[in-house]
């Protein structure tokens, strides 16, 4: 067997066997689930909870606004001053007491003086559901003081969406939009977050083999690249194994929870997600989710999935070379602090880059150049890509790329041979830069 | 003899720094060779590049007549003086794996390091961590290691430093038996007790040059300054001493006897032979010790780089 499969042989393997691996991996996302599950509970719980509110309603304009649901009981009170109300809410231990009065202003009819009054700060969601019913009401009313027909307003809403075509043809739409960013966003932070969480590994695995000195046996018998390489591939491996065993895991553990608490995770009870639900209710609905399959259809998917092989492997070992040549340039983790920062500069970047510009501007002249510079194109060039880059930018992107990580793989392993036979003093960027010529 | 492995004129620079300068050396085959200096001499430097860890910037390795290439890892055993194992792995898995980079085929690699850990009374420790064993044990196998794919040649970087005298002799005794098995040592290290036991050939480095090679005897024969050492039992020491003063170059002496004779150092002049000097002193007292002074490897290691 030749030296770089067997060391990406150990790699892989004393990863895969380290017992913290383990139990990370197997870990990990149970904790995730438990934290959702608990979640999901724990804001059930809060939305079925019981609340009963005492309306006062002095103007008599709004009473047939309150209607008592499952969760929140209205009840109206009439006939009694501010104080006994307040006082009566208090002893009953109700959850609060909504007084509602005519406005001081006697010129408008229907301007009213509204307050809550509570043992506790109210929820602010309970209260914005309050304002709104109240609006609404207001609203309808002043209309039809006004002599407007509302059967002839309800009857007149329009609902648009302006359908989208390129010149070349391709129709999209925003609902095609967002999908397409979520689909860039997806694979450039997963992008990011790998080359964080294995580039460490990595450096931290160069460190090990510094600080326990075998580095100089295994160097003589290979050549300081193929230790590098092989590192960067067996961790890359037991990363992608950690990843695939995650997905599988969270797949499982989220059927059999949701399958045993009853809990369904698609709907977690928040006033936003109620929302959507009632606007999924309506006929349009089915509709507008038979348009999502349609758009996501439409996706460039094999454009997709292919640069985002290439890329992902392009950009993971550019940042890994570096994370390996820092693991070769210092001796404990503590000094690793000064050279992270250089690596993590473009990498940020290039996350932000993605979100605030490309989804304003996909073809953009800031997001076109950060899709071609090799430190940020990876994950800015994958956030473009559902949006329709033509394919010869993204081949000179990707040729950039490759030519960029051949010469940090270069650099690295310059840096790696020296390193790795140096210790004591933390080097300078200055004494880095020597050490190339070496 | 043939020699095995010449470095000619090697050089080597870091930056600004110089840290082999034009130095050769000849390591002839089946002899154990010691590349002696001071701390910063150069001597690690100069073995990495025979192990082609250092690349020189000038000057050129040779190993059995080829250039140095990357298949002759393979011939070389080499145990570096920074040193040490993977500290999670298992004994048995970790010399594998290094046996296979040098080579081995996984049941090849097994079946000798069953051989050796049985030599050395270490066949339990196969499942055992690196972390779990004292630094003594883990010296035992990085040298087992070493060793294990039969190499032409072994260099040895302070091999004894951390090993107990128990197991500084076996290893010692284990590179005596690999040297008679026909294999070439070179051998570097400041404990000169060792250089005189072990080693036929040395080179000394001092400050990047080389400063003095040839066999270790040679050397002494150079070096000797035709002195003896003696020790004399007399009624009247002092005018004994007195006497000899004027004949010869004397100084006092130190060494172990039972008595209390007078102890002295003689230097012969050039064209003496030690035979009349003892003669002459068989005329004047009781002769109780008399012995030639060999300049020991220290010091010949201190005297050249002094001179130097």
């Amino acid at each position: 067997m030749n030296h770089l499969g067997l060391i990406i042989k150990r790699e892989y393997l004393t990863k895969v066997k380290n017992k913290s691996f383990l139990i990370m991996t197997v870990l990990s996302p149970l904790i995730m689930i438990a934290l959702i599950a608990v979640v999901a509970y724990l804001s059930q719980l809060n939305n079925n909870k019981q609340r009963t509110v005492s309306i006062l309603d002095e103007s008599s304009f709004v009473q047939d606004v309150f209607k008592s649901t499952e969760n929140t009981t209205y009840n109206m009170l009439s006939g009694i001053s501010l104080e006994d109300a307040i006082a009566q809410v208090k002893d009953k231990e109700e959850y609060g007491l909504l007084h509602i009065s005519k406005g001081d202003n006697s010129s408008e009819k229907y301007n009213l003086n509204t307050k809550f009054y509570s043992e506790d700060s109210p929820s602010l969601t309970f209260i914005s559901s309050l304002e709104s019913k109240l609006e609404k009401k207001l609203e309808n009313l002043k209309l039809l003081s006004a002599g407007v027909d509302l059967d002839m307003i309800e009857a007149s809403r329009t609902d648009v969406d302006i359908a989208q075509e390129s010149f070349s043809g391709e129709t999209s739409s925003k609902m095609g939009n967002i999908m397409k960013l979520a689909f860039g966003g997806v694979a450039g932070y997963l992008l990011f977050m790998f080359i964080i969480i294995y580039g460490n590994m990595i450096m931290r695995s160069v460190i090990e083999e510094k600080t326990s000195r075998i580095i100089e046996i295994i160097i003589s018998s290979v050549k300081p690249v193929q230790l590098m390489l092989g590192k960067i591939i067996g961790t890359s491996l037991a990363g992608i194994t950690q990843f695939v065993i995650w997905v599988i895991l969270g797949g499982v553990a989220m059927t059999i929870i949701s399958a045993i608490f009853g809990i369904d995770m698609t709907q977690l009870q928040t006033p936003q997600q109620e929302m959507v639900q009632q606007a999924m209710s309506d006929p349009d609905a089915n509709a507008k989710m038979q348009m999502v399959f349609s758009e996501f259809a439409s996706l460039p998917i094999a454009n997709l999935l292919i640069m985002f092989v290439l890329f992902f492997i392009g950009g993971y070992l550019l940042y890994s070379s570096l994370y390996a040549a820092i693991g070769a340039a210092v001796d404990n983790e503590t000094d690793t602090q000064q050279f992270m920062l250089p690596i993590l500069m473009p990498l940020i970047l290039a996350v932000y880059v993605g979100v605030f510009t490309v989804i304003e501007d996909p073809h953009g002249t800031v997001s076109t150049v950060f899709s071609f510079i090799p430190f940020t194109s990876p994950v800015v060039m994958l956030m473009r890509i559902p949006f329709g880059v033509p394919i010869w930018q993204q081949l000179v992107s990707l040729l950039l790329l490759i030519g960029t990580f051949t010469f940090t793989v270069w650099f690295a392993s310059k840096i790696y041979r020296v390193g790795i036979l140096m210790y004591g003093k933390k080097p300078t960027y200055k004494e880095l830069f020597k050490w190339l010529k070496y | 003899m043939k020699d095995l492995l010449i470095a000619d004129s090697v050089s080597k620079k870091f930056g600004n720094f110089t840290a082999l300068n034009n130095v050769s050396i000849a390591v002839p085959e089946g002899s154990i060779f010691g590349l002696l200096g001071p701390n910063g001499a150069g001597k690690t430097t100069l073995i990495r590049i025979i192990n082609q860890i250092t690349m020189p910037d000038n000057g050129s390795v040779t190993l059995d007549g080829d250039p140095l290439q990357a298949h002759h890892i393979r011939d070389i055993g080499y145990l570096p003086e920074e040193r040490g194992l993977y500290k999670s792995m298992k004994v048995g898995e970790q010399c594998v794996y290094l046996a296979q980079l040098k080579g081995l085929s996984h049941a090849e690699a097994k079946k000798r390091l069953k051989y050796w850990f049985e030599r050395l009374e270490i066949g339990d420790w196969w499942n055992k961590k690196i972390q779990e064993l004292s630094k003594g044990m883990a010296q035992k196998i990085q040298f087992v290691v070493t060793v294990l794919h039969k190499p032409k040649l072994l260099i040895f970087d302070e091999p004894f430093s951390g090993f107990d005298p128990i197991n500084a002799n076996l290893i010692k005794d284990e590179i005596l038996r690999l040297r008679e098995e026909g294999a070439t040592v070179i051998f570097s290290t400041h404990r000169m007790e060792s250089v005189e036991e072990l080693c036929d050939q040395i080179a000394l480095l001092n400050l990047s040059k080389k400063i003095l090679d040839g066999k270790l005897v040679d050397i002494k024969r150079e070096y000797k300054t035709n002195t003896y050492e003696v020790g004399l039992n007399s009624d009247n020491k002092v005018s004994l001493q007195q006497e000899l003063e004027q004949k010869f170059q004397v100084s006092p002496a130190n060494f172990r006897t039972v008595g209390d004779e007078l102890k002295l150092n003689i230097k012969l002049n050039g064209d003496d032979s030690p035979n009349e000097l003892l003669s002459y002193l068989t005329n004047k007292a009781q002769v109780s010790h008399f012995v030639e002074l060999i300049p020991s490897a220290n010091d010949i290691f201190i005297q050249a780089v002094k001179r130097n």
